[in-house]
């Protein structure tokens, strides 16, 4: 099928997906071209509204005549390029990288994880008892979130919201390198005292929930979270007049997150502390969390 | 940008650090302490400071040399006087191993344990000597810390220790006087250096010690600046003086301090039949000679030349790749201090061919000698119109500066090298885009490792023919081989392609009861000790199923222990991921315990067992790293071990 773009039309670039002839606007990636062809690739480190960082691995490709695997979110799609997504190689390398993630990291909170763990058979047990973790307690140093880096893939998504691409705050890095790698602020100080305006735009595009609102964590903890009780209502931002959209999500009658649509032209998903953690006046009562 | 930069001051000590290499700061804006009425009106830094980004790590050099480590007010104050974020400029000083962000002593002696130091007779001894004398790894013990070390490059000379002293020769910790090259350099010329680091002007002192006693690594700790001198260069050259050779030619022959010798011995031949031939005649000459990379990926010299110079956009970079971290590998560093004129000629010659103007040596950290030679090679070339505006009078302006790295291997990946040049973390990108397009500050860059370049020389001094004589049909011209090991003769070997492993071997005097060779280094692969009729070409090796990669050549013999030189290869793998991608940032860890187990198994009931399941996890894990890492370190992190298990039947 062909991918329809909105924008001033570009040149397309022909290419063979799966055996399939297609065609998408030059500059598209892979990733593009097997969604307008409706595949299912799995992504974590992909961010709709964020560069490719191509970091997590989990949606590699195999294009004819590479030696390795190409990650589908950021190669881009080129005219006579012979790619196949489910050949046995990408899903024995998609399976294990699913597999090494599950086994350093918790990702009960990954939307699609457990899903994708069943679907290419992923054994994150198999490594062992022994095998080395994540292992970080959370970090608690403020009311309005939490970094729970236990949960944390190190997608570089946070880092790049925090930084260049939209916020830049450049609150946090990553620091340190290999296994011990973690996303930091300057000297590991508590975000109070580092650079971070708490806009929760790192939150928004957290892939896995290492990153939350506390009312959110603080109600995971206690067990009463649950998303199935939740409504979303998407409104606009009622503190000045760039008019953000705010999707609140709701629950029990009760304000519990803030996010904002990713396609909404104005704000692509970011707000500010006070569009994303003023919403305590709206029920009267006490702050979230408090 | 507006950026949180916190309270934390430097002291004098880091300030000056700072200020010697960055001047003083211009403005309240960039950290001067008196705010004067302009400051109120006008921003001044910003974008400018921005752009000197590239400072960040000799910036990092500069506080850790002096200070020894770096402290909060210190980065700070650096962050400020650049415009860069503390969080990223954090994220880039933890990234690399030579930088410490906690108090340590000013000394730090960091000792080889890496595969040629490992298989050294008594490497066991020699470590426990060291922690009797020293105290613990890690742990400081007057005025001085001890550390196990990734290889050193001084594979010939095992076991090695390298002892680095901050503070030794700046002003204010020896009095006036001070800020001489601590290794008694006296760089001649009297060009005056160009603003930003003189990298030879050391505010620390640095001793080298190989092959080492427990003794002297003390020595070396309580007084590195008294430290005897190092041997020379040449001594690494078994077949120096010898007629015939192309690379060494020079070495043990020439001084490596003497441009006026180099020139005498042939130097600067290369350069003028370069001017003679025009860029498009050089180019010609070097596609025409067959010459390929000899870091190890061996692409076409000629055609990434090609490619680079015809790109529009401007302006062009050479690169010189001598972050030499290969375990097994010391031919770059024995090249640069040998002979390091050559290596200055032909980064001039892929200047004139590519179009660039300026060339960065990115110069692994832990090379002093090198350092310091290249820092007086290039002075003395600049002082005699050898580098500059007007190279040779033929009005091409080229120049070269060098950059320190801060010991990370994966440095040594081109791209990985061009975010750590430019002050960012040494992650490598993912290519396309090559670095042909958009390599160096985003710009067309040629990359190209110490050998591959001094080649260049032969092949402007020989003509593209006579050189593509050398070797065999696909791998041409003479190649370096770093042998180390159970061997008589350790040391760099120059052989035309197509010599046999066994041919090597006889040269360096191997033993009858050789066991296995690595071919490559840690990236490479280990074949069978009967197996010595293996061409040593890039067509033969790849026949044979192994590889050649770098030209490392660590022959091992039956008293060395296997399993723990694998589990030494992984560990060196874990520990020099950057943590980008996941089936190397994990898969290197898993790689490393299932080799623990199967090392604890040996010997129990039922180890056999239990070992094949972990091979068996071993190979899936490996064959995800290769094909799904983003760089060749994750890519190449199971070949040893690989070929360990298939072809010296080690665990059997």
């Amino acid at each position: 099928m062909t991918a329809v773009p909105l924008d001033p039309p570009r040149r397309l670039v022909e290419f063979e997906l799966d055996g399939e002839p297609t065609r998408v606007p030059d500059g598209s990636t892979i990733l593009d071209a097997c969604r307008s062809a409706g595949k299912d690739i799995p992504t974590l480190c992909q961010g709709e509204t964020l560069e490719p960082k191509n970091a997590c691995r989990v949606c590699v490709v195999e294009v004819e005549g590479a030696r390795t695997l190409a990650p589908a979110c950021s190669r881009k799609a080129e005219p006579g390029m012979t790619v196949r997504t489910d050949t046995e190689r990408a899903r024995h390398s998609r399976k294990l990288v699913l597999e090494l993630l599950a086994s350093a990291t918790d990702l009960s909170t990954t939307p699609r994880a457990s899903e994708w763990i069943k679907e290419y058979g992923a054994k994150p047990d198999r490594f062992g008892a022994e095998a080395a973790t994540m292992n970080e307690p959370p970090k608690i140093d403020n009311d309005l979130y939490v970094r729970d880096y236990d949960k944390c893939i190190l997608c570089y998504k946070c880092v790049d919201a925090c930084g260049e691409q939209w916020q830049n705050s450049f609150a946090i890095s990553m620091a340190g390198r290999g296994f011990d790698a973690r996303i930091s602020t300057e000297h590991d100080a508590p975000l109070t005292d580092s650079a971070c305006v708490y806009c929760g735009n790192c939150i928004e595009v957290c892939p896995t929930g290492a990153l939350s609102f506390k009312s959110e964590f603080d109600m995971r903890e206690a067990g009463t979270w649950d998303e199935e009780r939740q409504t979303q209502t998407t409104t606009v931002c009622a503190y000045c007049g760039v008019g953000c959209n705010l999707t609140l999500h709701v629950q029990d009658n009760e304000i519990v997150k803030v996010s904002s649509p990713l396609d909404n032209p104005v704000t692509h998903g970011n707000l500010c502390i006070k569009g994303r953690f003023g919403y305590q006046h709206v029920g009267g009562g006490n702050p979230a969390g408090a | 940008m507006d950026l949180r930069f916190g309270d934390s001051k430097p002291t004098d000590e880091e300030k000056t650090a700072v200020d010697d290499l960055l001047g003083p700061p211009p403005s309240a804006w960039e950290g001067a302490d008196d705010r004067t009425t302009g400051d109120l009106r006008w921003a001044l830094g910003g974008r400018d400071a921005r752009e000197r980004r590239d400072l960040l790590l000799p910036g990092l050099h500069a506080v850790n040399d002096r200070v020894g480590w770096i402290s909060e007010g210190a980065l700070t104050y650096l962050c400020r006087r650049l415009t860069v974020p503390p969080a990223e400029a954090y994220g880039v000083a933890t990234f690399y191993s030579m930088f410490s962000m906690r108090p340590r002593p000013a000394t730090v002696v960091h000792v080889c344990t890496d595969i040629a130091c490992a298989a050294a007779p008594g490497a066991d001894a020699f470590q426990a000597e060291v922690e009797r004398r020293l105290g613990p790894a890690g742990e400081p013990r007057d005025g001085a810390v001890w550390q196990p070390s990734p290889c050193l490059g001084l594979c010939e000379r095992a076991p090695a220790a390298l002892s680095i002293r901050a503070g030794h020769g700046c002003p204010s910790a020896a009095g006036p006087g001070g800020g001489v090259p601590a290794n008694g350099a006296s760089p001649n010329g009297s060009s005056p250096a160009p603003s930003g680091p003189a990298p030879g002007e050391a505010t620390y002192a640095t001793a080298v010690v190989a092959p080492a006693t427990a003794e002297a690594v003390e020595a070396a700790a309580r007084a590195p600046e008294d430290a005897p001198e190092e041997p020379s260069a040449a001594l690494a050259v078994p077949q120096a003086g010898e007629p015939g050779l192309r690379l060494l030619s020079r070495i043990g022959v020439a001084d490596p301090e003497s441009l006026d010798e180099y020139r005498a011995n042939g130097g600067y031949r290369a350069l003028r039949r370069a001017f003679a031939l025009g860029p498009a005649g050089v180019l010609r000459e070097v596609t025409d000679s067959g010459l390929v990379g000899r870091g190890g990926a061996a692409f076409p010299t000629g055609r990434k030349w090609q490619a680079t110079a015809s790109q529009p956009d401007q302006p062009h970079y050479v690169v010189c790749n001598a972050d030499e971290s290969e375990p097994g590998t010391f031919k770059d560093r024995v090249l640069m201090e040998g002979d390091p004129f050559a290596l200055i000629e032909s980064m001039t010659i892929a200047g004139y061919a590519t179009g660039a103007h300026k060339g960065y040596l990115y110069l692994r950290g832990e090379y002093p000698r090198a350092l310091r030679l290249l820092t007086n090679a290039i002075t003395q070339a600049r002082a005699r119109g050898l580098l500059g505006d007007d190279v040779l009078g033929m009005g091409y302006a080229f120049d070269i500066e060098i950059r320190r790295g801060a010991g990370a291997y994966i440095c040594g990946e081109e791209t990985a090298l061009f975010n750590s040049l430019e002050g960012h973390r040494g992650e490598p990108r993912s290519k396309p885009p090559f670095p042909v397009e958009k390599g160096l500050f985003g710009k067309p860059t040629a990359a190209n490792n110490v050998e591959t370049l001094v080649n260049v020389l032969s092949v402007l001094e020989l003509g593209a023919e006579a050189y593509a004589a050398i070797g065999t049909g696909k791998s041409t011209g003479p190649k370096l081989f770093c042998v180390s090991g159970n061997v008589e003769r350790p040391g760099i070997y120059e052989l035309p392609f197509g010599a046999t492993l066994g041919d090597l071997l006889r040269l360096a005097g191997a033993t009858d009861d050789l066991r296995a060779v690595l071919l490559g280094g840690a990236a490479g692969g280990f074949v069978r000790g009967d197996e010595l009729d293996i061409p040593l070409t890039f067509e033969g090796t790849r026949e044979a199923g192994t590889t050649l990669g770098s030209g490392v050549v660590l022959a091992l013999d039956s008293s060395v222990p296997l399993p723990r030189i694998l589990l030494r290869i992984a560990e060196f793998f874990r520990d020099e991921s950057c943590g980008q991608c996941v089936p190397c940032r994990i898969g290197t860890v898993r790689q490393e315990e299932a080799l623990h187990r199967i090392a604890e198994r040996v010997g129990t009931s039922g180890g056999a067992e239990g070992s094949a399941d972990d091979i068996a996890l071993l190979r899936e894990v490996g064959e995800a790293m290769r094909d799904a890492s983003i760089c060749g370190l994750g890519q190449t992190a199971w070949n040893a071990v690989e070929s360990a298990i298939d072809r010296l039947g080690a665990y059997a």
